[in-house]
């Protein structure tokens, strides 16, 4: 390979890379596109810090006993995992990189409607994950990231209020993005682009954002409450002081359960994409894909008691929510069955974002069919609460919204950066990734059914031979998550220029140079066609 | 490293057969759900991939009889096993009258058991096999969740609540018991076994482990120590009311509602007597809170409960 430094394009010095070289341009910018940069380097930092964490966790569970960490050791570092990954990477990784690259570029804006309250909302990110970092890494929380009480609230001992205080910072910049894009997707699309026309990544995270919206509210109370339990002792929670335990639970997982949603229909809506893109076809049945994502967005706000089966929830309360659980797959698998009929007889590429999205599919399919397990009653009595939960929840959060991430990242990056980066490579990581994911997960589903509780780390010794297994697997997948700073970066420096529409594909965020220039569009196109207008039978026609 | 892989868990109930036989035929539909999806995106990838020359002509892109019924006929088959598993759950909550009844103290980080006789055991349990077994469960301080992998059950254990749990266990041996919810620091120690045992193994398990007094009679012990007798006997000049016969039976408050007197309307009165006061009685007695244990609650509820109704008065 011969290194060559590629001149700077005159695409480039016009771009908003360049529109100011200062430290101060970028962290007072104001445009979307610089301000998702900015959240790109955030989230990859805390997905950096979870996965250390993450780590720690599967050294420990290579051996029966307790040997790498203490008890209050590994607890606490669980709940690092936990907290960090959630609020810190899987819930802004989508929206607040790619959605506020995206969202004015897709929609024919210059950029979103409030774009100061964008950089705001970036900065209370920032302030919240910090001191969350510096209470769980100081002083330490060990209560895991759900927070039950009174365990919380009364019995650990760890930060637990100064933890609360920084989740609940965080959780006004979900509120912010959310409103911002809400307010973006309904007053700046360019002329004639109806709602009809939006892409679908612009509808899923329209349906995100409403969530983001109505939910993070519901968490701010949360924990407030917990608070003024554990300074001040009002009893809220705790029976000894005439609360009510199970009442956070349902509070909890009133926020919670929809925030699984705010996790998973931004990665929905990036797949999409991806599989329009993958085919070069329409997808089918526009209408049945945007109203899903709607639909899981207010279906998902009824189903958080069955969190609570075996809670001491009344069964009548169970058996609904049980039913409502199951009702909610119907939306997703409309989706997954309309992406597989746009690939039929579509000109599929197989380049690495395509098979991010296969990949995505497959993980997706095969974590939520076991959440229907986990929905059934009499199986989640024996289920609930092991590793069972935890490989299911991994494979949506792990095998699907960290794959559609990554296959977003490797479909816009030419966008993003104005540079192509070695297919061969991107290929590889997307490969490895879902091996490595499958190695590492699936054992956890005959880990659970064993009856292996999850939060263990001394466990029965016939556990070993799979736990080993899981971290192997989690060694794979740990190589396969660092492997695309190595090209990506590289393509920075020296990849190829990108032309604006290497992928050959429909979208207003093509038809704009790459990387776009600082106001995205010189003229406010005039949008006339649907959002994946591809000529039927494109070469074939005989 | 232990080198034995097990795939599956034991069974030791006709419950947990009747599970696991629900998760293969679910597994089953699962798979038929989604195992043409996988297939078909193969196949398509290799039979339309970009560049290949193969017939793409087809119809519009929209066909709303196949979407809708795509969405409703998997979700119908889904709903026949949303019945069946309700319908062994409904059963889990249904214990048979006859059960033995063991009650369950929870605490940081070990697990008490109390059978009728009084013998107590701490993190194992014994019971006999083939006769339902029934347990009353309260915690002492956090959530903890008794977990029995063998029977494919598991069950919150709540503070300030009694919950329950039942089975039948019909083979005979050592099994797993874990804590299931998250309790803090020893979390992963909060276990032991639980022994399913032969009738006649078990009788002579109870007698070797012999205590003088059933639970009832420590529960009277406790009843006289902490001076409850001094109100609640028919002696008593205090006007209290009388306890014989009260278990199961309809209380009238003075609310005007009327509530059943189970074993979590005892145990509340004892610690917030002024909560659910019976019509007709001055509110005269003094909480026991941060004065008993569930322990203690535990066997004065037993007392309570084995009291009989000779003497019972609705109003005196």
């Amino acid at each position: 390979m011969t290194e060559r430094h590629i001149p700077e394009t005159d695409v480039e010095k016009v771009s908003y890379l360049r529109a100011g070289h200062s430290l101060r341009s970028w962290l007072l910018t104001t445009d979307h596109k610089r301000i998702a940069i900015l959240y790109l380097y955030a989230v990859t930092f805390f997905f950096f810090i979870g996965g250390a964490a993450a780590a720690l966790v599967r050294i420990e569970l290579l051996t029966p006993g307790g040997d790498f960490l203490t008890n209050e050791g590994y607890n606490r570092t669980f709940t690092l995992h936990g907290v960090i990954m959630v609020w810190f990477f899987l819930i802004p990784s989508i929206p607040n990189t790619f959605g506020n690259f995206l969202i004015p570029l897709m929609i024919g804006a210059r950029d979103l409607a409030f774009p100061r309250l964008n950089l705001l909302s970036w900065y209370i990110y920032l302030l919240g994950g910090t001191l969350t970092l510096y209470v769980l890494v100081a002083g330490g929380v060990d209560t895991g990231w759900t927070f039950y009480t009174p365990l919380s609230s009364m019995f650990a001992n760890g930060n637990v209020v100064a933890a609360t205080v920084a989740i609940f910072i965080a959780g006004f910049s979900s509120i912010l993005t959310g409103l911002n894009f809400i307010v973006t997707i309904h007053t700046l699309r360019a002329p004639g682009m109806t709602w009809g026309r939006l892409p679908l990544f612009v509808w899923s995270h329209y349906a995100t954002s409403l969530i983001l919206v109505l939910a993070t509210p519901i968490l701010a109370i949360t924990l407030a409450l917990i608070a003024a339990e554990r300074l001040f002792g009002i009893g809220i929670f705790d029976p000894s002081l005439g609360g009510d335990p199970l009442l956070y639970q349902h509070l909890f997982w009133f926020y919670s359960h929809p925030a699984v949603y705010i996790m998973v229909l931004p990665a929905l809506g990036v797949v999409s994409e991806l599989v329009a893109a993958a085919a070069r076809k329409p997808v089918f049945g526009y209408w049945f894909v945007a109203f899903s994502s709607i639909a899981i967005a207010i279906i998902g706000f009824l189903v958080w008691g069955h969190h609570m089966f075996v809670s001491g929830q009344s069964m009548y309360a169970s058996a609904v929510f049980s039913f409502l659980s199951l009702a909610v797959a119907v939306p997703s698998g409309i989706k997954v069955y309309n992406w597989t009929a746009t690939l039929y007889k579509g000109h599929i590429s197989l380049d690495p974002p395509f098979l991010f999205a296969m990949s995505f599919i497959g993980l997706f399919v095969f974590g939520g069919l076991t959440g229907l397990i986990l929905a059934m009653l009499a199986i989640d009595v024996h289920v609930h609460d092991t590793y069972f939960v935890v490989a299911h929840f991994h494979y949506i959060m792990v095998g699907g919204t960290v794959s559609a991430f990554f296959g977003a990242l490797h479909f816009w990056w030419p966008k993003i950066t104005g540079r192509e980066y070695i297919m061969v490579w991107g290929r590889l990581t997307a490969i490895f990734i879902f091996l490595g994911f499958n190695l590492t997960f699936f054992p956890q589903y005959l880990l659970g059914y064993l009856g292996m509780p999850r939060r263990y780390h001394i466990y029965d010794p016939s556990f070993q031979v799979l736990h080993v297994m899981s971290s192997l697997g989690a060694s794979l997948l740990g190589v396969a998550y660092v492997l695309p700073f190595t090209y990506l970066f590289y393509s920075l420096r020296y990849g190829k220029p990108s032309p604006p529409n290497p992928w050959g594909v429909t979208g207003l965020e093509w038809t704009t140079p790459s990387p776009p220039p600082k106001q995205n569009f010189d003229q406010i196109p005039v949008v006339t066609t649907g959002p994946y207008d591809y000529p039927v039978e494109m070469e074939d026609r005989r | 490293m232990r080198s034995d892989l097990p795939l599956w868990p034991d069974q030791a109930s006709a419950h947990a057969s009747a599970v696991d036989i629900l998760l293969y035929g679910f597994t089953g539909l699962i798979f038929a759900l989604s195992v043409p999806v996988f297939i078909l995106i193969i196949v398509f990838a290799v039979r339309y991939r970009r560049g290949r020359k193969v017939n793409r002509r087809h119809q519009v892109n929209r066909n709303a009889l196949l979407e809708v019924s795509w969405s409703v006929i998997p979700f119908l088959l889904i709903l026949c096993f949303f019945f069946w598993s309700a319908w062994l759950f409904f059963d889990l909550k249904h214990p048979p009258a006859s059960a033995l009844e063991i009650d369950v103290v929870a605490k940081r980080w070990m697990w008490k058991f109390q059978h009728p006789g009084g013998q107590g055991e701490i993190d194992e349990l014994h019971v006999p096999v083939g006769e339902p077994v029934k347990l009353t469960m309260i915690s002492q301080d956090v959530i903890h969740s008794l977990y029995m992998p063998a029977l494919r059950l598991k069950q919150d254990v709540l503070p300030g609540r009694y919950t329950t749990m039942w089975f039948q266990a019909d083979k005979p041996g050592i099994y797993r018991l874990t804590c299931a919810e998250f309790c803090g620091t020893n979390h992963s120690l909060m276990g032991g076994h639980f022994v399913v045992m032969a009738q006649q193994d078990y009788a002579r398990w109870l007698q070797e482990s012999g205590v003088d007094q059933t639970l009832a009679a420590q529960g009277e012990t406790l009843f006289r120590t902490y001076g409850c007798s001094g109100c609640h006997s028919p002696a008593a000049t205090v006007h209290a009311p009388s306890l014989d016969g009260l278990y199961g039976r309809p209380v009238a408050l003075q609310g005007g509602e009327t509530i059943i007197a189970d074993e979590q309307y005892i145990r509340d009165s004892i610690l917030l007597p002024q909560q659910q006061m019976a019509a007709g009685y001055p509110s005269i007695m003094p909480t026991f809170k941060n004065v008993l244990g569930e322990d203690d609650l535990t066997k004065i509820v037993a007392y309570i409960k084995s009291l009989k109704a000779t003497q019972w008065r609705e109003h005196p």
